[in-house]
């Protein structure tokens, strides 16, 4: 094994470990201390796929905006202080089932297909994402940034107080 | 020697455990959670085949894309978990029955 493989081992252990940290943790504050974890091991996954932009906007996007919006979300539909920060499971029996049967399907499927090997050799990618984003994909482009203006607006609207309405 | 099928089973444990704190979590914030685990293993795949398969950037545009789309809803769903939690003082997902008749 050569170096890299290491760090892949390395990447998966924790995304996976901490995937199911945040799916069994009995406190929602431990769940979002693992979704922390997990969220940087797919950036190291990227890493090793050469994807330099799109790990930067994964720690970026992920860590620092999606990952405090949830912390939020935890502490103001909590009484933090009353330690009482458990959550119900329920059905465990019958999700287990599904979600083990679900990753026999996909993990079979990956490893009785037989895969390209070559590809893409790692390069820097901002520069051609950036003409990608505003050549090719230029409609969806605008209409991404025009979902992220309906979305701010919309969430300030739905939490607004609706006294003055 | 590390291939795309190693990309894809993680991609594939990362989906199940989503998929299973999507059926056996109560509390809204934590489904929210497990739908980020779900986006982020698709993500993965996406990446993983633009590395291996096309050998173009497509894949990587689109991931893009989907974290866009993920910071867009994560805004809006806790946006309504919070009215939820005004109205009825938890964030338990069961509860959340105004709507039956």
């Amino acid at each position: 094994m050569t170096a890299a493989d290491y760090v892949f081992w390395v990447f998966a252990t924790a995304t996976v470990v901490s995937g199911a940290v945040v799916v069994f943790a009995r406190s929602l504050i431990y769940s979002a201390f693992a979704l922390l974890f997990t969220f940087f091991g797919v950036a190291g996954l990227y890493v090793l796929l050469g994807a330099d932009f799109l790990a930067a906007t994964q720690l970026l996007i992920y860590v620092g905006g999606i990952l405090v919006l949830l912390l939020f979300g935890v502490m103001l539909t909590h009484r933090i202080y009353d330690l009482k920060l458990r959550t119900e499971k329920t059905q465990l029996g019958p999700g287990l089932i599904v979600a083990a049967g679900i990753f026999i399907i996909f993990a079979n499927a990956a490893l009785i297909t037989e895969w390209p090997t070559v590809g893409r050799e790692p390069a820097p990618t901002t520069k051609e994402i950036g003409r990608l984003f505003l050549g090719e994909y230029l409609l969806a482009f605008e209409a991404a940034s025009v979902l992220l203006l309906v979305a701010l607006i919309g969430a300030a609207m739905i939490v607004r107080r609706k006294k003055d309405a | 020697m590390i291939g795309l099928s190693h990309y894809l089973i993680v991609s594939a444990a990362l989906l199940s455990l989503g998929i299973l704190g999507l059926l056996t979590r109560r509390n809204a914030v934590n489904v929210l959670m497990s739908i980020e685990l779900i986006l982020n293993s698709a993500n993965v795949n996406l990446v993983a085949f633009s590395r291996f398969g096309a050998g173009n950037l497509d894949g990587q545009v689109f991931a893009v894309f989907v974290i866009v789309v993920a910071a867009a809803e994560v805004a809006v769903a806790l946006a309504i978990v919070l009215t939820m939690y005004r109205l009825r003082r938890t964030p338990n997902l069961d509860d959340a029955d105004i709507l039956r008749g």
